[in-house]
């Protein structure tokens, strides 16, 4: 009983310190923000009062928060397959014996280690025009010039690029780990078998490799929610709020406009998404992947 | 390049019946390397940019002079100085605090028995999916509150208790043998020295690996220090490169590289040194 008593205690003096910043940090502000939605924001002469739903009809009335979040889908649509479809055929590749294996192994994990915001600048001048590298080999096949990241119809597949270029290297990693822990045997057997290499790869490996990427997959989804580095040095949103992507409005909305209540709504909307993935993770695709 | 003046594994690994031969491997060699060529290509127009003079930043040609003036001009034109040694500091900071909570934390999840522990843990890995960057509003308002804006501290505290930390130490201690644990306390160790002494030293690789992610993860972050620093004093080498670069003196682009370069040195002297851990510990990190 007090052997029991004296366990709770210890344990619980154990997690304080990280409790208490978790608390501080995570918790908390996920509560205050869900409160702080259903205020308006306090301003000088006016503290914050309850104004119920009237943040969330803001919301839904706010051209530009439908234009993030549909950017948004499109970039995690054009993000996630990609680098992921990407990061297999890479690992796919390093784990052979090619040439060159380990510096190409390295080029292609590189990004991952780059500051997103140093490489932003050496992006922006490939996609700059007239000059930019990209405008080069454009104009050098005769095409013609095109204002990369200045142009509604193509700014977000630019940024959607340069994400899909920093993830795919780092998404690799885990592919390549998960690869060689498939033991040989199988390899060999399925040879025995007269299997083609595409077959043991659509039939054993693949399957294999599922639990990576579910993972890799969810790390991709909270990616496409967070990444936004890029956007501070490429576009910053812009033109026209061609490239505002759900985070970036939020730190607009909290930070330029000052407007902390809306804000305090919009990343109630971010954690809700975040908590979906989380759900659709434990609920639906863990059980698929495990009873395969 | 073919096949056949390939050195042959050694015999000692059993041959891949599905390791492509012939023209498939010089296909698949081939196309490889030009993803990587394709991959390097930021970095290597940066390295190029860098160590030309500025209007060879657009022309490229083989012939151009080398100089190392962009290094030069790009050092001189922010206080770079400063911000290597307030990125140093943000990092360490960051890694001691994260360390020495998550050590704690793990021990109590890992091998106390208590009351109320499922539930602390599911509170701790509730920060997996609330990923800091989104609750940039709510913290900033808090920091501000105990008047820690624009300090180092500032940009350390929302990171400094880590779930992926806890989480990771806590599956390794698990691994940790019971009897070990068992002798220790029969020699008379008090808890603490038992965490010091018998976990600490067998978690060393776990310690390595988080210890890069997050070093490099806090080296490179950049949205949180960007709103809670505005002078010269507390700013991050990644903050410092964006005022920089987008200052009013036009776009240099030289300069900028040379800038760049700089700023992910560090990091990137330390991959090709390490470059062995630096992966296997990404993987590390991942997979447990």
């Amino acid at each position: 009983m007090t052997n029991r008593a004296t366990a709770t205690i210890h344990g619980w003096l154990l997690l304080l310190p990280a409790m208490a910043c978790l608390a501080l940090f995570t918790h908390w502000p996920a509560i205050a923000s869900f409160v702080d939605s259903f205020m308006s924001t306090p301003r000088a002469r006016r503290p914050a009062r309850f104004v119920g739903l009237d943040n969330y009809q803001q919301m839904a009335a706010d051209p530009i928060f439908w234009k993030a979040m549909a950017n948004n889908l499109w970039f995690a649509m054009g993000t996630i397959p990609t680098s992921i479809a990407l990061a297999l055929l890479m690992a796919v590749w390093v784990n052979d014996r090619i040439a060159g294996r380990t510096l190409v192994r390295m080029a292609y994990f590189t990004p991952t280690i780059l500051p997103m915001i140093a490489v932003a600048n050496i992006w922006l001048f490939f996609f700059t025009p007239q000059y930019g590298l990209l405008e080069q080999i454009v104009g050098a096949f005769g095409g013609r010039s095109t204002n990369w990241l200045g142009s509604q119809d193509t700014a977000l597949y630019a940024v959607t690029v340069v994400a899909i270029w920093k993830e795919a290297g780092f998404f690799m990693i885990f592919y390549l780990a998960a690869l060689q822990a498939i033991p040989p045997s199988l390899g060999e057997a399925a040879a025995i078998e007269g299997a083609s290499r595409w077959t043991f790869f659509r039939r054993v490996q693949f399957p294999l490799l599922m639990p990576t990427t579910l993972f890799v997959l969810i790390n991709a989804v909270i990616n496409a929610f967070r990444m936004i580095d890029h956007i501070f040095v490429m576009t910053r949103g812009g033109p026209d709020n061609a490239t505002t992507l759900l985070l970036f409005y939020i730190y607009q909305v909290g930070f330029g406009f000052w407007d902390t209540a809306y804000a305090a709504a919009l990343t109630c909307v971010l954690l809700l998404l975040l908590a979906l993935v989380a759900f659709v993770q434990y609920g639906w695709l863990e059980r698929r992947t495990h009873y395969q | 390049m073919s096949a056949a003046s390939q050195p042959q594994p050694a015999a000692t690994s059993r041959p891949d019946p599905y390791a492509p031969k012939g023209l498939a491997l010089t296909l698949e060699s081939t196309g490889a390397i030009l993803l990587a060529l394709l991959w390097i290509l930021p970095l290597a127009y940066a390295v190029w940019a860098a160590i030309h003079p500025a209007e060879y930043t657009t022309r490229f040609e083989l012939s151009a002079p080398l100089t190392l003036d962009n290094f030069t001009r790009a050092w001189a034109a922010a206080p770079f100085a400063r911000y290597f040694l307030n990125t140093f500091i943000l990092v360490t900071m960051i890694l001691v605090f994260q360390l020495v909570l998550g050590t704690l934390a793990a021990y109590a999840l890992a091998r106390q028995d208590f009351w109320g522990r499922d539930i602390a843990f599911a509170l701790i890995l509730a920060q997996l999916m609330i990923m800091p960057d989104a609750l940039i509003v709510e913290n900033y308002r808090t920091l501000a509150r105990v008047n820690l804006i624009d300090t180092i501290p500032a940009i350390a505290l929302p990171y400094i208790a880590s779930a992926f930390g806890i989480f990771l130490l806590r599956q390794t201690f698990k691994t940790v043998p019971k009897e070990l644990d068992d002798a220790a306390r029969v020699e008379g160790a008090s808890p603490l020295q038992v965490l010091m002494k018998v976990y600490v030293p067998l978690a060393k690789p776990t310690y390595i690996a988080y210890g890069l992610v997050s070093v490099s993860y806090h080296w490179n972050n950049f949205l949180w220090p960007l709103l809670v620093t505005n002078s010269v004093e507390s700013r991050p080498l990644t903050v410092g490169l964006q005022v920089f670069s987008s200052s009013d003196q036009g776009i240099d682009w030289a300069v900028i590289c040379a800038a760049t370069l700089m700023t992910s040195a560090p990091l990137l002297v330390g991959f090709l040194l390490f470059q062995r851990q630096f992966v296997q510990s990404f993987m590390r990190a991942g997979i447990k």
